[in-house]
């Protein structure tokens, strides 16, 4: 095989199966974003840093500008776009929006992202367990206050 | 990205041999450090050998009083087992503070210690613990392992599968985390074992270090006041926009007596 030749890939993206070739070096959020137009998962810094791109593979939250979507073949993905029903928003998004948790809004997708990975893990985490687990996503905007608020009222919305 | 050829490895065997058949292979395991170093173009690479989808290289296990990490065992999983919090609780810490929650769910133990960054935590953990690195061709101590700047024992296309941690009777961890990159400015590993007291340095020179003044004080008295009089020499410890090499070398003085302060609790 040659480094040009595409890699034939599937995986389930927010319950949908999809398929498409992808070069070998083609990362999971380009995947996302520019093959399936799923464009809610941002790229912000893409060094693994700043945290935009966050989704969950398998159940686990990552940032999938630092993963190979080769890798990511076979995969069950759920990004931002997977969480609203329909019209209503998922308990977290309503949270952020309630919370005033997003000025540009660019982070947004990853923070609430990694907000339920948090929750996931504990269903009622302390202010200190927030910030530590939001530890992988930058908000240039906000302060991060706002998001704290935020990620402990989708907490409590979620276990009601 | 400079495009190379991405190939799935089914078995360890199936991993080295595809390797020995490309031309200048890498092996990814979680990719945390490997992937942005090949986007930001300092390295190149024919192939990438993926690990990730071997499950027998991960997990974790107790055997002959020793934690074996298989090497491709995330950072949270060892952050998170209740076998490495009960019975080498300073390995579970160390684990858990590296880098972020994100990063921690796909950098491995296998991936850090074959990289041996500078400034990771694992060298600190693997040579204070006198661990024990087992690849695909032989086992290599931990003070055979770390060589140098991000270089190691390991051969061409060698492939980490486990690492054997021996349970200390006590250890501890300071760490100074840089609050930009929360990699250790300095860390300094303190332990115990069953063939003396080990202080593993990372994160003050170019490659993990053992601090001998400061073991043999502890073989004498394991307490903090053991360290008094010990000063640490800048000369070959690194300077940089983070930290000047005299402020890292007064670091480690600090962070060992912290160290031991945890590890006496």
């Amino acid at each position: 095989m040659a480094a040009s030749d595409t890699i034939d890939i599937k995986m389930i993206i927010n319950g949908t199966e999809v398929s498409g070739a992808v070069e070998g070096r083609t990362l999971l959020v380009q995947f996302i974003r520019d093959h399936i137009g799923l464009t809610g998962t941002h790229v912000g810094c893409d060094t693994s840093q700043c945290g935009c791109c966050t989704l969950h593979m398998n159940g686990v939250a990552v940032k999938s500008c630092t993963i190979l979507a080769a890798h990511a073949d076979g995969a069950e993905i759920t990004t931002i776009e997977g969480l609203a029903d329909g019209d209503i928003l998922h308990p977290m998004q309503e949270a952020f929006r309630d919370n005033h948790a997003l000025q540009c809004g660019y982070c947004t997708p990853g923070m609430v992202m990694s907000a339920l990975a948090i929750v996931n893990k504990n269903p009622d985490p302390t202010d200190e367990d927030i910030r530590h687990g939001l530890e992988g996503n930058l908000c240039r905007c906000t302060g991060y206050h706002n998001i704290v608020k935020a990620v402990a009222a989708g907490a409590k919305a979620m276990r009601s | 990205m400079y495009e190379f050829t991405y190939r799935r490895a089914a078995s360890i065997e199936d991993a080295t041999a595809q390797h020995k058949k490309a031309d200048d292979a890498r092996f990814l395991a979680g990719g945390m450090s490997l992937l942005p170093t090949l986007k930001l173009r300092l390295d190149q690479a024919s192939d990438l050998v993926d690990l990730g989808h071997l499950e027998d290289m991960r997990g974790i296990t107790e055997e002959n009083g020793s934690i074996v990490i298989k090497a491709v065992t995330p950072h949270a999983i060892v952050n998170a087992s209740e076998l490495v919090q009960q019975k080498n609780p300073m390995l579970a810490k160390l684990a858990g503070s590296i880098g972020d929650p994100l990063v921690r769910n796909r950098g491995t133990i296998g991936g850090s210690l074959a990289n041996n960054d500078p400034s990771a935590d694992y060298p600190s953990g693997t040579l204070g613990l006198g661990a024990t690195i087992h690849t695909n061709q032989r086992t290599i101590p931990a003070d055979d392992f770390f060589q140098g700047l991000f270089e190691t024992a390991l051969e061409e296309g060698e492939l980490i599968t486990q690492v054997s941690f021996p349970i200390p009777v006590r250890a501890g961890y300071g760490r100074f985390a840089n609050p930009a990159s929360r990699f250790p400015l300095v860390g300094v590993f303190v332990a115990e074992t069953d063939s003396g007291p080990r202080v593993a340095v990372t994160g003050a020179g170019p490659c993990v270090f053992r601090v001998t003044d400061m073991e043999a004080a502890l073989a004498k008295n394991f307490a903090p006041e053991s360290f008094d009089g010990i000063t640490i020499s800048p000369d070959g410890l690194s300077e940089d926009i983070h930290a000047t090499a005299t402020y890292r070398a007064h670091l480690i003085t600090v962070l060992a007596r912290r160290a031991v302060e945890e590890a006496l609790i």
